[in-house]
């Protein structure tokens, strides 16, 4: 039904997970084109990994249908798993295995053998910069070397899918922006679906962002559709030399403007201009400044942050 | 196939990447040898029936010990959720573990050759009866390590694992011992006897191996590794 459609890598249709009198998935319904990178964003709790535990054939739907690449994730299960590479949340490892002997089975276990098995372990350990840890046990690596291992792991058979769960949670700063690299280095060729309650980490290496609460989906489209898709969005910031209040009347009457608020700051104003629409007022603003004869020190646009977009609409 | 391999290799070796394995295995010599030899002199005959009639017991406690770690571990440390993510059956797991324990059982039980070589410098023994033996105690030990690992895939805890592992392997053995028997309604005893872990045994520790026990205790193998696999599988029906 879906191989039809090439350019789709994951169907999901009317997604629902019931655990007992929880309700963890309702009516999820979506789909990943093939080559983006899909940030699953919610907050803790919203039914992101439930959802990717469904996925990765962990567990199986209450009701709905997943397909991936054109299998279905019940009836073709172990197609469906030769398809994905899967980093779990948290990250589970053998610890006591070493790096390379834990790759070694995972490969085993994909179906890799021999020279071919070795020599893509050889590219991945370059690729996720493991060279020096090779020899090492696992249970005594770092959090960011575990990462690297865990994302090794889930590249290793080159997957048409990478589902990453939080790949960063618990990194430094450092490794963040390392791990970061990393995956939109992956993203130019490969699907990757990246869960996260993190916003600023989906929305810089993100093309498309669903988000999810109490496992229904509350919003999608790309960090700036969503971000203007939340009307009140556009606000201006001025610093101009003048009386607060005069300014705050002459400012209201500005075609777009919907309020204005000051402050004073000795003899400079701090002014908040919050608009109707989304268009551009900042020309007429500067008109108004100038034609009043008023000092201007600063004029900025100001657009809602995903960080707000994010808390409308998941909270309570 | 691979991928049974691919599990048994990984689970094999992890028995030796830590020091239990061969605490395990000194133990086990040092304990059977102990009590055997303990009576061995007195009795004074070249036999081995002593050696195996100690091994119902002392498996009871060795077997769980071997298998208490191998579903415990991966639920506890949630590498399950990754290795079932993988493209591998439920049943390629389970036999692969299953095979890895035993292989490990096996080690440690020919380890014990010292006893017939022992014995043979001493007297003159039946090699028969003791070749019969080991194959008897082979398959018992296969059959407590098929109930060690499904109550190992019951918890996250390898202590629980342990103890449920030696509580069930137990009362398998207890129902069909006489203690229980004598007890029992008439009509229950012949059931009993047959699924009692220790009766099958007796005739196997003298060196008989009879066709019944053998399908008897390849039935309990296929029986606790078939309520491994629906037990992994129970994260489905939650």
């Amino acid at each position: 039904m879906n191989g039809s459609n090439g350019s789709v890598m994951m169907d999901v249709r009317q997604l629902n997970k019931r655990f007992g009198d929880v309700h963890a998935v309702r009516d999820l319904t979506f789909q990943v084109k093939k080559g983006e990178v899909f940030g699953f964003l919610g907050p803790n709790g919203a039914g992101k990994t439930t959802t990717m535990r469904i996925v990765t054939c962990y567990i199986p739907a209450s009701s709905g249908t997943i397909s991936v690449g054109g299998h279905d994730t019940v009836e073709h299960s172990l197609d469906v798993r030769k398809k994905i590479g899967y980093l779990p949340e948290n990250n589970p490892l053998y610890n006591d295995m070493m790096v390379t002997e834990y790759l070694k089975f995972a490969g085993e276990l994909r179906g890799m053998q021999g020279d071919k098995l070795s020599s893509r372990i050889d590219e991945m350990v370059q690729v996720c910069g493991l060279a020096k840890m090779t020899g090492r046990e696992i249970g005594k690596l770092s959090k960011g070397y575990r990462q690297r291992v865990g994302l090794a792991q889930a590249m290793l058979h080159d997957p048409d899918l990478l589902i990453l769960d939080e790949p960063t949670s618990g990194l430094d700063p450092n490794q963040i922006i390392e791990i970061r690299e990393l995956i939109k280095k992956i993203g130019r060729e490969k699907t990757v679906i990246y869960c996260s309650h993190i916003l600023s980490e989906v929305s810089a290496t993100c093309t498309r962002i669903l988000i999810i609460n109490n496992g229904s989906p509350v919003a999608t489209g790309t960090a700036e559709e969503l971000t203007s898709q939340m009307g009140s969005g556009n606000q201006y910031v001025l610093r101009v030399r003048g009386s607060g209040p005069d300014i705050e009347a002459k400012l209201q009457g500005v075609a777009g403007v919907s309020s204005v608020s000051a402050s004073q700051d000795n003899e400079w104003a701090s002014v908040r201009v919050a608009c109707e629409g989304n268009e551009d007022i900042g020309e007429s603003l500067f008109r108004c400044v100038v034609d009043n004869r008023w000092s201007l020190a600063e004029l900025k646009r100001e657009r809602a942050s995903l960080e707000e977009v994010f808390t409308q609409l998941t909270r309570g | 196939m691979q991928n049974v391999l691919a599990i048994f290799k990984k689970e094999f070796k992890a028995y030796f990447l830590s020091p239990i394995a061969y605490v395990f295995i000194t133990v086990y010599l040092v304990v059977t040898n102990f009590l055997f030899f303990q009576g061995f002199f007195i009795i004074n005959q070249a036999d081995m029936r002593g050696y195996f009639g100690l091994l119902p017991w002392v498996f009871l406690f060795f077997v769980p010990a071997i298998t208490m770690r191998i579903w415990a571990e991966e639920k506890k440390v949630k590498t399950l959720e990754l290795l079932l993510t993988w493209p591998v059956s439920d049943l390629e797991v389970v036999i692969g573990k299953f095979l890895a324990s035993f292989c490990f059982l096996g080690i440690t039980i020919l380890l014990s050759i010292t006893v017939p070589i022992t014995i043979a410098l001493l007297g003159n023994p039946d090699e028969g009866a003791i070749i019969g033996g080991y194959i008897g105690s082979l398959l018992m030990g296969a059959a407590y390590l098929s109930i060690g690992l499904w109550v190992s895939s019951l918890t996250e805890n390898q202590i629980v694992a342990f103890i449920i592992g030696v509580v069930v392997t137990f009362a398998l053995f207890m129902i069909g011992n006489p203690f229980v028997t004598m007890v029992a309604p008439a009509g229950a005893v012949p059931l009993l006897t047959y699924l009692g872990l220790g009766n099958h045994f007796e005739s196997v520790g003298r060196g008989v191996i009879d066709s019944r026990d053998i399908v008897y205790y390849l039935s309990v193998i296929g029986f606790f590794l078939f309520l491994n696999i629906r037990s992994i599988e129970s994260r489905k029906w939650e």
